[in-house]
């Protein structure tokens, strides 16, 4: 019988893995967390929008000394063709509230504020230090991990797979199958600099108030993707993901799609005369519902992107995270509180728990959404936008044509794109993915 | 054997920028590493005890917040750590903060055993000064080996130690009596990277956090901006100076040949750099 050092091992310090150290830390378990970065968040890239409700379940007085940038008070969804962008608005100063429901932050900065949560709860935190391989007893159990530094394993009643979205550790470790170039995206993003003033004076805010921006159309080339501009107190995030596979089969590099969105007529004015400080690129795990692996086995469990909780269609990435890492952890703590052996019957109960969550009932209502944008790609990221263009100028434009004409040119030239069985057949099939 | 490092954590230098109206470093949101001259002399302490045993303490004085660099000393594999803080030692110069590590490295030898040797670093990358290290010397009545290259050889029994040192012109063997203070040259070895015992004993060890009081001093007009008599007067970037500035011709020459036109004539102005080079490569 060998000595159990942890109560649980955290592979991992993003937000998943944070979570899940946290609430067990904090539960009195003996935590050790393992990060290969040199400090928590070196690693870590993302938009970023951060969702206070979930975070609110696991450390609820967060907006005391967390380091947020600006609380989102308006987003924009644009739909763009080459030129031109139409688009819908949602402002409201209802999201200027003492609790604001989202805010802009930057990882490195707010990964080291969870980091020192957790450490203050009493886990132990170590890192530069990569996890190689799972140490497993004699009957296949996850016993502890090994590291790539000298010396022996370490062992642990459970572990927690925090380790991200490529997961090759799991992968390796036979937990899960390779990630897939069609359920993963590539996203680049930017970090540009400008005065607060400017940002505040660009985006029409005042005081801590945030803008973000969503785009979809021809700025991804035909490929399945998604354009971003985050708007923190100093800088503006801005960046765009393809799916692997489209970037694979298009022949396209994803720093030349970010420079083209970047010089888009409707994006350029938003970044002049900013100064470029960082450029980052992580995956995405895109492929959905569908491509949740097993989530529990014999001591151990799998959490936030490693798992491939991310919500594509709602741009949901990090709350997933962070709420199956709380999830994880509290069924960890209800099952050792019952001392009863980490075995896969009883960490069923995080499955359990997470199904009855918004997690997974977030992603079941999407389940047919990546293979429809995926097939549809070329369909829907460039014919439809560029449709939409013409038809919005073809109303906004006063050219002495009669607006009976009018009408009849942008019908014919939806059909004209699509056909009347291919519209019919499109708008179905998104309605039912959609549903 | 004891050996006392002092390390200090510094603003890294990677990441600095320089305020352009006062020329000051802002080191609002700089990540802090130890000073990497530091390193050598915590990597060459470590090998002597691997090689001899006994055991390294590690020294800082700084804000609470320099605890991150005893955790990263002690997750290389030092067996003790020791945070000197206090509010009396804020706006320490060279000469307060010798003062202070003098004081306190007397205290480590009092508590737990006499030091045989004292590591610094050659220098810090934010003072410059080089004078600290020296500065604990005097103070201690401790043999000084500054810029030192290798530990040649140490004898626990006669208590000698030979060390090679770099020196103006060239490259010196020296014998000298234990106990000493070594301030270590760059490039002399490579940081090892902690096992796994190592790393969570780092993350986990008590660092032990002594104010004035506790590291014995009595006179705290020694200490902090009162025992500092150097004041900075004025803070300025230096002019671009161009005078020996040459401008190369590259036309109608092969690279390697202009190299070996610029080697001769840099050897020819500094011959002291041949000599070291050729010691280096020798060594």
């Amino acid at each position: 019988m060998i000595e159990e050092e942890f109560d649980a091992i955290v592979i991992g310090a993003g937000m998943s893995g944070n979570a899940a150290a946290y609430i067990m830390a904090s539960q009195g378990l003996r935590v050790l967390q393992l990060e290969r970065g040199e400090y928590p968040g070196s690693k870590n890239v993302q938009g970023a929008i951060m969702y206070a409700n979930m975070l609110e379940k696991i450390i609820p007085d967060f907006r005391d000394d967390a380091p947020l940038e600006r609380h989102v008070i308006e987003q924009r969804l644009w739909v763009m063709d080459d030129s031109s962008h139409t688009g819908v608005h949602y402002r409201s100063d209802d999201f200027n509230e003492a609790k604001p429901n989202r805010y802009t932050i930057i990882r490195a900065q707010f990964d080291k504020w969870f980091s020192r949560k957790v450490r203050e709860a009493g886990a132990t935190v170590l890192c530069e230090t990569t996890v190689t391989e799972l140490v497993r007893d004699g009957r296949g159990k996850v016993i502890g991990v090994r590291t790539d530094r000298a010396g022996g394993a370490i062992y642990a009643g459970v572990t927690v797979l925090a380790e991200g979205v490529s997961g090759l550790l799991g992968t390796r470790g036979g937990l899960r199958q390779m990630l897939k170039p069609e359920a993963v995206a590539l996203a680049v993003k930017e970090m540009h600099f400008l005065p607060e003033e400017v940002i505040e004076q660009r985006f029409s805010l005042k005081g801590g108030e945030g803008c973000v921006i969503e785009a979809v159309g021809t700025i991804s080339h035909s490929m399945a993707g998604l354009g971003f501009l985050y708007t923190n107190k100093e800088s503006i995030s801005l960046g765009i993901g393809c799916l692997v596979s489209d970037f694979a089969a298009m022949r396209e590099s994803p720093y030349a799609l970010l420079d083209a969105f970047k010089s888009h007529p409707s994006i350029r004015p938003l970044i002049a005369g900013s100064e470029v400080k960082e450029y980052a690129a992580h995956l995405i795990p895109e492929g959905g519902y569908k491509s949740i692996p097993q989530l529990f086995g014999d001591g151990w469990v799998v959490v936030g992107d490693a798992a491939q909780l991310n919500n594509a269609v709602h741009r949901e990435g990090s709350n997933l995270a962070m709420t199956s890492g709380r999830i994880a952890a509290e069924a960890i703590v209800e099952v050792k509180n019952r001392n009863a052996p980490m075995t896969k019957r009883n960490l069923s109960l995080y499955k359990t728990l997470l199904d009855k969550s918004f997690v997974v009932k977030d992603l079941r209502k999407y389940k047919d959404m990546p293979a429809l944008l995926h097939t549809n790609a070329c369909n829907f990221f460039t014919t439809y936008p560029r449709l939409m263009s013409q038809a919005a100028q073809n109303f906004m434009r006063v050219d002495g044509t009669p607006k009976i004409e009018k009408e009849k040119a942008t019908t014919a030239a939806f059909i004209k794109a699509r056909s009347r069985l291919g519209l019919v057949s499109d708008a179905v099939r998104l309605a039912l993915a959609w549903r | 054997m004891h050996i006392v490092v002092c390390i200090k954590q510094v603003p890294d230098s990677t990441q600095i920028r320089v305020h352009p109206v006062t020329n000051t470093i802002m080191r609002q949101g700089v990540p802090t590493v130890i000073n990497p001259y530091d390193l050598f002399a915590l990597e060459e302490a470590l090998r002597l005890r691997d090689a001899h045993g006994g055991e390294v303490t590690v020294l800082t004085m700084g804000p609470p917040m320099a605890e991150d660099s005893l955790r990263k000393a002690l997750g290389y594999g030092a067996d003790r750590a020791v945070l000197l803080t206090d509010r009396y030692f804020a706006g320490s110069d060279t000469l307060a903060t010798s003062f202070a590590l003098s004081q306190a490295i007397a205290k480590i030898g009092e508590t737990f055993d006499m030091p045989d040797i004292v590591f610094t670093g050659k220098q810090t990358i934010d003072g410059d000064t080089a004078q600290v290290g020296p500065g604990i010397a005097k103070r201690l009545d401790l043999l000084q080996l500054t810029y030192v290259a290798k530990i040649a050889a140490i004898d626990l029994t006669s208590r000698e130690i030979t060390v090679v040192r770099r020196c103006e012109g060239g490259m010196q063997k020296l014998k000298s009596r234990l106990p000493c203070l070594i301030t270590m040259l760059e490039g002399t070895n490579e940081m090892r990277r902690g096992s796994i015992e190592d790393a969570l004993c780092g993350a986990r060890s008590q660092i032990l956090k002594w104010s004035a009081a506790d590291a014995g001093i009595e006179d705290l007009g020694m200490c902090g901006l009162r025992g500092s008599p150097t004041v900075v007067k004025r803070v300025f970037a230096p002019a671009v100076r161009a005078e020996k500035a040459a401008q190369i011709e590259v036309a109608e020459k092969t690279l390697r040949d202009l190299a070996d036109e610029l080697t001769a004539e840099i050897l020819a102005r500094q011959p002291a750099l041949e000599r070291e080079l050729a010691f280096d490569g020798g060594a």
